[in-house]
This record gives C-alpha cells, structure tokens and sequence, in this order.
C-alpha cells in the first residue's frame, strides 16, 4: 500500500453523483467492461476514452453522492484509475470503492492546487507530490485497511469461510 | 453518558453503551434487496464461499425498479432473484407489490429500533418507524446475507427540531428541501439527522417517510424519527414501554442542532442539477412544464395523490403536459382506486402506472429530451436522471405538481 506511484490528473468538481460516475440505463449490463465507455457519460461523454490505467481523479467535496449503486466505484476500477482524492466522499461510495480495494484519499487542499493535465506522485497513507508542492495525507481506519490488505471484502469473506 | 436515538438503538443491540466514532459490528434485523442489484449480490455472495444464508426469514427480495420491464436483460435480474430464494428458502420475495422502501414498513418488516440495511440508498427512509436503515453496495450485502452482522461506525447526530403548524399548501417535502438546501446536499455527511417537534409529532407516518427518506440527499447515514402512538398504529403493535423507550435522552450530545419553526416554510423546489439548489416556487412561477412525475418512495402514498387529487378535482391537466400519477404500492393504488383518488386523477388526463421505481431513475418511461422541464416529487434531480443530461428536473411536493400539471407551468 505504501509504494509510490506516478499518476496523471484528471480534475472533476464538487458533487459528482452516481448518476453521472454511470447512469441507472447502463446498470444491468452484463459486465463492468460493458459499462466502462458510459463512465461519466452526462458530464464528459469523452472522458471513459481518455482515461488511461494509471490516471487519478482530483474531485472538489462530495464525490459519489446518490444511489448506492456499486457498479459506480467498480466502473472506475475497470478504467483503470489508480486513486480518487477529493475533499470529500459521499459515505456508501467510500464503502463500495474500500470493499472493491479501489483507494480513496480525502485531501482539502488538492483539488484547488491542481489542473488537469498535472502529474502527481502519490505515497498512499503519506503524501501526494504535485508541481513541486506536497500534499500530506491521512491512513485509514484499521478495520478498513485489513479489508484493503485483503484484497477487498470477498477475498475477507473468502478467508473468513476457509477458502483461501 | 446521555444518547441519541440513534446512539440507544445501536447500544440496545449490541448490550454495551456507543458513542460516537465508535467502530461496532451490529447484529441486522432486515436485508432488503432490490431488482437492480439482486444478481449482482448474489452473485458476490457465492464468490465468498457461503453455503447457507444467515435467516432467511430476515432476508426480503423486492423487485420494483425493473417493472414493467423496458430492456431486453431485465428479467434475468428476476429469475436470478427468484432461484437464489428457492435455494436458499427465502419467502419474502415481492414481485409486483410496489417500491421496495414503501414494502419494507408497510408490509410489516421494520419495527421501532430495528436495525435494517439495503443495497438502495433510499433505504434511509425506515428511519421514519425510529428504526435505523441505510443503503450499502452489493458487496457488503453479501457478507451480511452470510454472517447476519457488518461493522459500522456510530455517527454523531444533527438534531433537526420543527415547532408549529406548517400553513396551507406546505407539506413535509417542502419542509425536507428546505433543510437540504440548508445543511447542503454533503452537510450531513456520515451523520445521523434525527427529526423531532411538535410539528414532525403532528405529521403522519407518511409524511415523516418523505423526510428520512431523503435525509441521504444531505449525505446522512441515516434520517430518523422518534416512534409514537402513530408509529405504533402504523406498524400494528402495541405502544408499549419498549417503543416509549426509544427517545433521545434529555441532555444528549450533537454535532449541530437546527431550529424552525413551522410557519416560516413556504413551497419550494429543488432546482436543476442539484437537491440542495432550493428556490421558493414563487421565484419559479411561469416556467413551461413538459411533464408532472406524481410518485415514488418519496411522495407516491395515499396522502399524496389525495392532495394533488384535491388540486385537480374536476380540472384538466395542461394540455401540453405529460402528468404521470404511479402509487408506491399495491396497497397504496388499491385505497387511492377505492376512495376516488385514481378516478380523479384520471379524469383530470394522469397516466396511472403500476407501482414501481422506473419513472424515477429514466428507466422505465417519461424519459425526455433535451431542455423539456420536468416537476417531479421524488427525490433526485441529478444530470441525466430522467432522460438526455439537459433535461431540467425540479424536485416538489405533490401539491406543487398537481398545480404544474393543472397550469402547464410552475405555479405558487
């Protein structure tokens, strides 16, 4: 968890709600690849497309605000994107994203210091590195990182049934 | 140590005292599982190697969003639903009988202090029998479908006290927009907002269903209000100790408390894209309106087609107006189709659906295009909810609606 790695920005505001991050029409598709182009699709029909394994998502506060809809955090997953840090995250996106081992980082500061199009360098549970400026941030709570450790709540749940 | 409600259902279940910030792992009463999200549930659920559900008897399979079907898969969302309860002997499968927030109290599973969680974040709406609910993703659904637990942290609590008689023409849906628009649609992030007042006292049942159910729109964990004869009535069992005990103690501890009084609210509407983008409706008067959406879990009980059916009694919709009425429940439809609720409604030109979640999420009719306006008394106005990303959807109460059905254009 703590190894560094190098992402680019792509900027989002504050507010970004389920239904934008993938709407109710594609949630019963068959697969999260199959729902990966419509990621974001009322508010940047383009950015599914653009963004490439590796990337981060710099959001204002409340990002994932709405339905409950775990496609939502596992649809991000699938584009590959290495970490959302927003100023805030709306409480059962935070949930699904720490139970699919996507990582959120909350940050006040980021989202004001950066644009799109930046490169960071992110030290999770430590810093981020932005145009020379260095953002600390906070661990997470440890019953959640023994999910993370895990790999997410099945592979927990796998062990915990003696599966693994 | 003084608690909130929420504080003193948390400690009854797990038999020591909580606090806020406090990690626990709670014991669940009810499992609510809807259409959307049933298959892939499920689905994790045999990932996780489980053999056996934790109760059957605790787990309820509701399909609503999904009726009547609009896309060729849709009903393998069903069959995936209804071979897992035969596999597992879960009797509680309602396939047809309304939204699932409105089933989950009015068919009888949720009681005072219940603990009861859902994968749709509406499931806050339970709050209104003082039980605490919340929605949660399919994931953790399945390991609490497994082990019959899930941790949880306590959330501080907002206190939100109403004192006097709401004037003529404001329900509980302009008094809920109007806290959104106060406490902003994250104001009430990973905390409890716990209603109380001789107002809330004086509302039924059914209109305290319209503010927990949109205390997630805030961000809340939960929205709950303090159970009482009503409550009792509503849930038919006895007003006992049991339920008088469920009340925050004198003297308890909240993060923020915000007073009204009753009179001060005026009819409102959440304007587009945003649930906290609130505007009394006397700014708004004028707008052309292309469509009225009467339902929901939010808004679609008995009281709310009688009110909007007082407004159209005798009258015709706006000719230009798509007015579509979908009562929350079987039940619901049946007793508006009994009083002469539905026979106004339709006279005055409603399309009448059966019960269900598809109007309120675009996904099952009155999708619209580009810069129509749409008045809807449901609970989210976000980009692209109910049609092409410009379409303009303005959150109100059904007496709101039935006036901009009637007028054709937003009307005080």
């Amino acid at each position: 968890m703590s190894e560094t790695f190098k992402a680019k920005i792509w900027k989002l505001d504050d507010d970004i709600d389920t239904d934008i991050v993938l709407p109710t029409e594609y949630l019963a598709l068959k697969t999260v690849e199959d729902m990966k182009p419509y990621a974001f699709s009322p508010l940047r029909p383009e950015l599914a497309a653009q963004i490439k394994p590796g990337d981060m998502i710099v959001a204002g506060k409340n990002f994932g605000c709405g339905s409950s809809r775990e496609q939502a955090p596992e649809v991000v997953k699938a584009l590959g994107v290495s970490c959302i840090v927003a100023q805030s995250f709306a409480r059962i996106f935070f949930r699904n994203a720490i139970n699919n081992g996507l990582l959120l980082i909350e940050n006040p500061d980021l989202h004001d210091a950066v644009k799109e199009g930046d490169e960071a360098l992110v030290t999770p549970g430590e810093k981020i590195v932005v145009n020379g400026k260095e953002f600390p941030i906070a661990s997470l709570p440890e019953n959640l990182m023994e999910i993370l450790n895990a790999g997410g709540l099945v592979k927990a749940m796998r062990k915990r049934n003696g599966l693994d | 140590m003084k608690h909130t409600l929420v504080e003193k259902i948390f400690g009854n279940k797990v038999g020591h005292e909580v606090k806020p910030g406090d990690i626990i792992t709670v014991p669940v009463d009810w499992c609510m599982v809807d259409d959307i999200m049933a298959k892939f549930c499920i689905g994790k659920f045999e990932e996780m190697g489980f053999t056996k559900v934790y109760d059957p008897e605790k787990i309820v399979l509701i399909y609503d969003h999904f009726l009547p079907s609009t896309q060729a898969d849709d009903t393998v969302a069903f069959h995936a639903g209804d071979a897992f309860a035969e596999k597992y002997g879960i009797k509680n499968v309602h396939r047809t009988d309304g939204i699932c927030h409105q089933l989950m109290t009015e068919a009888g599973y949720v009681k005072p202090g219940d603990i009861a969680f859902g994968t749709d974040s509406h499931t806050v709406t339970y709050g209104c029998v003082g039980a605490f609910s919340t929605g949660i993703g399919y994931t953790e659904m399945a390991g609490i479908l497994g082990t019959g637990e899930i941790w949880i942290k306590v959330p501080e609590t907002i206190k939100v006290q109403i004192e006097g008689k709401l004037n003529e023409g404001v329900t509980s849906k302009d008094v809920i927009l109007r806290i959104i628009g106060d406490l902003t649609a994250s104001g009430a992030t990973y905390q409890a907002l716990e209603f109380c007042g001789s107002t809330v006292s004086d509302m039924s049942v059914a209109s305290r269903m319209t503010m927990t159910n949109m205390a997630v729109e805030a961000g809340a964990k939960c929205g709950i209000c303090i159970p009482d004869e009503k409550t009792a009535e509503y849930c038919n069992i006895p007003y006992d100790e049991k339920i008088k005990n469920l009340c925050p103690d004198e003297g308890a501890s909240y993060s923020k408390v915000l007073t009204y009084k009753a009179e001060d609210f005026v009819p409102v509407m959440a304007c587009p894209s945003l649930v906290d983008n609130i505007h009394p409706v006397s700014e708004l008067k004028g707008t052309k309106v292309d469509e009225v959406f009467l339902g929901s879990c939010t808004n679609g009980r008995l009281e709310d087609l009688q009110a909007a059916a007082a407004v159209l009694k005798g009258r015709k919709k706006a000719p230009h107006v798509q007015f579509i009425v979908t009562p929350a429940s079987r039940k619901v439809y049946k007793e508006a189709l009994n009083d002469g609720t539905l026979e106004i409604l339709s006279k005055a030109g409603a399309i009448i659906t059966t019960p269900g979640c598809g109007l309120c999420c675009g996904r099952a009719g009155g999708v619209l295009t580009d810069d129509e306006v749409v008045v809807a008394t449901n609970n989210r106005n976000f980009l692209g909810r109910m049609g092409t990303s410009k379409v303009k959807i303005y959150l109100a109460s059904p007496v709101m609606a039935a006036k901009a059905a009637l007028f054709g254009e937003i009307t005080e």
